[in-house]
Order: C-alpha cells, then structure tokens, then sequence
C-alpha cells in the first residue's frame, strides 16, 4: 500500500451531502474482476449525460481542477453499500485525500485499505474549504501533525491512531497479523470448547 | 459492571487488545457472493496465503445472477465471467458452495439464516453492506470491503475499532397494515442516514419481541440506511425455534449448550448505552419515501415536504435535487404519485412473511394497467418453493405479477432488471438512491403490502383501506 504522510495540492469541491457509494460508482460497473479501471466511471451521473459525453464544467473533468490530489466532500459521505469499488474509484481519478464533515463507518475503512486519509471537519472548516478548493488554493494535509493548512487556516482531525500507523507505514496488514498467529490459535482453542458447534469436526 | 449484548459478543471475540478501543477481533462465520469476492482471491494468490479456515464460509451468487431463462447462455459476458469466477474460487479453495442450479440458492442474507449458518453469539461478516441483516439472530454482522474479506479469508481475523453502544426501543403495539419495513423507515426518518454512525444498534421493545425472525431480519437489515453498520436483537424462543433442525444449526447433543449459551447474550440490567432512541410502535403508519436517501419518508397520507421545512441550508440544496430527480412537487400528495413499475423482493423483503403479506394484499384482483411490470423476486429457492406449496405463485401470476428465480435482481439493478429512466418504482428494496434500480430510475421504498396494493391501484394507496 503506498505510504501518506503529507500532502500539498489543490482540491475539489464536490460538497454535496449524503453521497453514497452508487453515486461514487454505479453498480452496473462492479462487474469486473479486477481492482482497477473503475475511474473512469467514477461519479458517473455528475460528469456523464444520458448519451454518454461530458458533462460540461463537471469539477471532476474540467481544467478548474485538474491535477487535485483532495476531494472535499458533504455530510455522510460514502454512506450505503460496502463496495471497495468506490475507493479504488476515487483513487484512481487521483484522489489520496478526502475532507468531509463526516463520513459512513465502511467506506472510511474502506480507504484506509488503498491508502486514503478520510479527514473528518466540522461543517464551517469544510465550508471554508470549498471555497479555497474554488479559489484555486493549495492545501496542506500533514497526518503525522494531523492538520489540514490552507492560508492563514489551520485545522486539527482526530484520527484513530491505528489507521494512522497504517497509512504513515503503507503496512501489509495481512502480514502484520499474521504475526498474531498464535495469539488466534490459542483463541480457537478456548473458543472450541464453548461453542463447538462453530468448528467442523 | 452490565454489559450491552454488543459489548457482550465484542469482548467474547477479542484476539488482542490494541488500545485506544482498537482490537484484533475474530470472525466465526463468512459469507461470500460473487461481486465483492474475486479481488480478494486474487489477492490471496497473488501472495500465496491460503484461507485459514474453509469450514466459516458460505458462497453463493446473487448480486449478478439472472432471474429468469437460466436455461438460456447468459448474454452478459462479463457476469458470466463474474459468476464463474466464483465457482473456480469456491471450488479452487474448497469452500461450501451453493451454485445457481441449487434449490438452495438465493440472497447471501436469506440463504444464511435459512441454513442456519447465523447464530446467536457469532461474528458474521460478508462484502455486502447489509449483512447487518443477521443481526436478527443476535450475531454480531456487518459488512466489509474486498480488503477485510482477504484479510478474513487469510487470518479469521478483523483488525476493528469497537463502535459505540445505541439502543433503538420501539414501544407499544405496532398497527394493522404496518410492518417491520415501516419501523425501518420510521426509525431512519427519526435518526436520519447518519443517525447511527459509529454505533452498533440494539432494537429492543414490545414491537421488536413481537416481530417474526423475518420482520427482525427486515428491520436489522435496513440499520446500515440509518449509519449503523451493525444491528442486533436479542435471541428469544422465535429464534430458537427458527434454528432449530437447520443444516448447519447445532445438533442434537450440542442443541440444548447452544441454547443456554444463546440465553446469556442479551444485554444486562441497567447496561448503559451511550445513546438511547425511543420510538412510539402505535404511532407508526404505512411510508413511502419521496427523495433519494432512505431518511426522505413521509407517511403515505401525507404530502411531499416543502424545501423550506428543512433547516440545514446543505439539506435544502439536496431536497431540491432530489425531487428534481424524482419528477415531484413540494405539496403534492403521496397517494397522486403515479407507479410505472412494482418490486417486490431484495434481501429487505423477499422472505416468505413478505410474500404471503403482498398476496394477502391482492384479494382476486389485477395489477393495474398503467404498470409496466410488478415482478416478484423470492429471497432463495427455497422461499419460491415454500410460496408454490402455499399457491402463492399462482395467486401472484393470476392477478399478473411476474414470478422470478432468486437474487438481488432489481434492488441494485446489476442484472437486467432495471427501471427505465423517470419510471417511478414501488420497491420493497433498501436504497432510493439516484441510479439505483437503474439510470434514471425513481424508487420509492415501502413495505411488500404497500408495494402490492400500488400495484393493483396503479398509484400509492394506504393499505390500511385497501
């Protein structure tokens, strides 16, 4: 997983509340077997029309933003369906950062797995942000600080500190538990004698 | 100190403690479908793991699984290429596997409890957001991304932060025509779709002890609308009763240690819950959602709300996108919004209750002519064969509904039954989101009553005087 600790970029504004994951990426479009090429369906009915061209001054596809590395997004977002398709989505528009008031609980796990840091603001910080990511700013996002810079602004996240291990390190966490090994043999065993009707004989 | 049932099952399932409320938490029980699996195979053999224990998982497809010709080549190259990925994985790795040809067969969150794989006491996990659904049994359940599933797949383990404790009591008796979808929706009208975030919802009260497993299933199911990625009801006799026998439930010998092991999992006494709801059952009417999140429900008596109503100048914003999107009206009665197209099914409602609650609906007559379809999709093969044995099927043919094979069907339109554009649905499903049952598709979520009598009436009506 590839490693954040700081990020300075330029940002988009997509401020909408309650975005969920079918609108990060329809699920016509999780039929494919792999984990990438999902971008270019990412937010399909904000930067697509029915006939399938653009659609004109979309933030995602015009010049205003090109080349943002953070989303600054509404109220809930990633609410609904699990689908990890929705980060590997975002990723791959170029996203490694997402700013939000708040966000849904498996979609911000979900990113912490493809190495996007989900920063929680109250609702004027991002409002702010909005207008910075529109005026064209730079902003700064430093996890090992945990605060988000932009101009004269400074903002402080809360951040589990587990995840931020993970990011800051771009662990392997299958690897890292794997060297719990015994820790979940010696749970089984215990586990086992309780409820055996769990385990095939 | 008292425990919640949550904290209860959490701390049964602890591998390490990792501090600041982290742990390394074990899994009992996986269920895999084929949407949200491959990657995760791959990702195993790409590292040369295996899987830790084959005797924790189901596999079976839904999400992408046609619902009718299944004798037909299936004209979707790259479902066909999903779904037969499944089947090299299940087979590959050796995992218990139900394919599409199985009676069996059906949606990951009704095949589950019918085999009596969920119980009471287990952690359940499955890529799919509304494996919530098992909380209905007392197992703690919840959905997962592709990451967690190979992480499950390889160690048995999740790597979680222990979500906060909320309890949701829904007092007095719950009305004629209601049912658990419109507890459901009353519940996330109330809390909104970030409600429960960060929470894991207890359902207590008289309403939910009186609920059927179906109805409980139904109700957990949708607490992931509410934010919650988890919702449990504590294990009674109906639950027992609906286990007991089951393939995969305890057997005889081991039957009566589960049981008592089962009774000591509800919450004790004066356990304190960091947020308490309280919803009046008697109050509940039949809902109909008018916007594009699950939290846009009026009572079917009522009127589409007015953009102004809403406080909160982002929510303002979305209302008036969402019913520029739904084709509606501030002001304009519920009971005048025309229905294109009914669906009745999705791992919400497809469940037998559900099925004999539309039927009863129908009392001889037909579906309306301005429906361009009324399709019911069963849960599994065993609910459609369960139905045909009561008639249901012909009751639901007769009057002109369609009668389909087992899946997920229309509840996110992966297979090709979908909505037109600007087609307003009467759905049974979870999600009125923009594009969900299709591009363009206008989904109202009611109960499988509502969603019958829509069908007949050709509009939304109140089942209550149908």
């Amino acid at each position: 997983m590839e490693k954040f600790t700081k990020l300075t970029a330029t940002a988009t504004p997509f401020p909408r509340v309650n975005v969920d994951t079918d609108i990060i990426i329809p699920a016509k479009h999780l039929k494919s077997i792999k984990r990438s090429g999902f971008g270019v369906h990412a937010f399909e009915t904000v930067r697509y029309n029915a006939d399938g061209s653009l659609i004109e001054d979309n933030v995602f596809d015009g010049p205003k933003y090109k080349g943002s590395k953070i989303l600054i997004a509404g109220d809930n977002f990633g609410c609904g369906s699990s689908r990890e398709h929705a980060p590997w989505a975002i990723a791959d528009l170029g996203f490694r950062c997402i700013i939000a008031p708040s966000f849904a609980d498996i979609f911000a796990g979900n990113c912490v797995k493809n190495g996007i840091l989900t920063v929680a603001l109250p609702q004027d910080a991002v409002d702010a942000l909005v207008l910075a990511a529109e005026a064209g700013h730079q902003i700064t996002v430093d996890l090992a600080d945990q605060t988000v810079m932009c101009g004269n602004a400074h903002y402080e996240f809360d951040y589990n500190p587990a995840h931020k291990k993970m990011l800051m390190e771009g662990l392997d966490e299958i690897g890292q538990t794997l060297t719990s090994k015994a820790a979940i043999s010696t749970y089984e065993h215990k586990e086992k004698l309780i409820m055996p009707w769990l385990y095939r004989a | 100190m008292p425990k919640t049932m949550y904290d209860k099952i959490w701390d049964m399932h602890v591998v390490e403690e990792r501090g600041n409320g982290n742990a390394l938490l074990y899994i009992d029980r996986h269920l895999v479908h084929e949407v949200t699996s491959p990657q995760a195979f791959e990702g195993l053999r790409a590292s040369g793991r295996t899987i830790h224990r084959t005797d924790s998982i189901i596999a079976v497809p839904d999400h992408n699984v046609p619902t009718k010709d299944r004798d037909q080549p299936n004209p979707d190259p790259m479902s066909t290429a999903q779904l037969a990925a499944l089947d090299a994985n299940a087979k590959e790795f050796g995992l218990d596997y139900i394919p599409m040809d199985d009676v069996r067969q059906g949606i990951v969150h009704v095949v589950g409890p019918e085999q009596g794989f969920t119980q009471p006491g287990v952690t359940l996990v499955c890529g799919d957001s509304h494996t919530s659904t098992h909380g209905a049994f007392g197992a703690l359940a919840f959905g997962i991304g592709t990451s967690e599933i190979e992480h499950v797949l390889a160690t048995q383990t999740l790597a979680l932060k222990k979500s906060r404790n909320m309890r949701v009591t829904v007092t007095g008796e719950l009305p004629v025509g209601c049912s658990a979808k419109d507890v459901a929706l009353a519940i996330i009208g109330a809390i909104g779709t970030a409600g429960g975030t960060a929470h894991v919802i207890e359902y207590a009260g008289p309403v939910i002890e009186s609920l059927s497993m179906e109805g409980r299933m139904t109700l957990c199911n949708m607490s992931i609308e509410a934010g919650a990625r988890a919702g449990l009801v504590a294990p009674d006799e109906k639950t027992f009763e609906y286990l007991k026998g089951r393939p995969y439930a305890p057997k005889a010998g081991q039957w009566e240690a589960a049981v008592e092991c089962w009774k000591a999992l509800r919450s004790d006494e004066g356990a304190v819950f960091d947020r308490e709801v309280v919803i009046d059952g008697s109050e509940i009417v039949p809902l109909v959602t008018w916007g594009t999140s699950p939290e846009d429900v009026v009572p079917v008596t009522a009127s589409v709300p007015a953009i102004s109503s809403f406080a909160d100048r982002n929510k303002q914003e979305a209302v008036k996108k969402a019913l520029d999107y739904m084709g509606l009206a501030e002001g304009q009665p519920i009971t005048d919004i025309q229905v294109d197209r009914v669906f009745i099914g999705s791992c919400t409602n497809s469940r037998i209750e559900d099925l004999r609650e539309a039927a009863n609906v129908i009392k001889g007559r037909k579906v309306a002519d301005n429906i361009i379809a009324a399709m019911i999709v069963p849960g599994s093969g065993l609910v459609k064969e369960q139905a045909e044995a009561e008639g249901l099927d012909k009751l639901f043919l007769d009057a002109g509904f369609e009668w389909r094979e087992p899946g997920c069907s229309m509840c996110l339109a992966m297979n090709p039954d979908k909505a037109g554009p600007g087609e307003h649905v009467a759905s049974t499903s979870n999600r009125n989101f923009v594009g969900r049952q299709g591009p363009g598709a206008r989904t109202h979520l009611v109960s499988p009553a509502m969603a019958a009598a829509a069908a007949i009436a050709g509009h939304f009506v109140d089942v209550r005087n149908f």
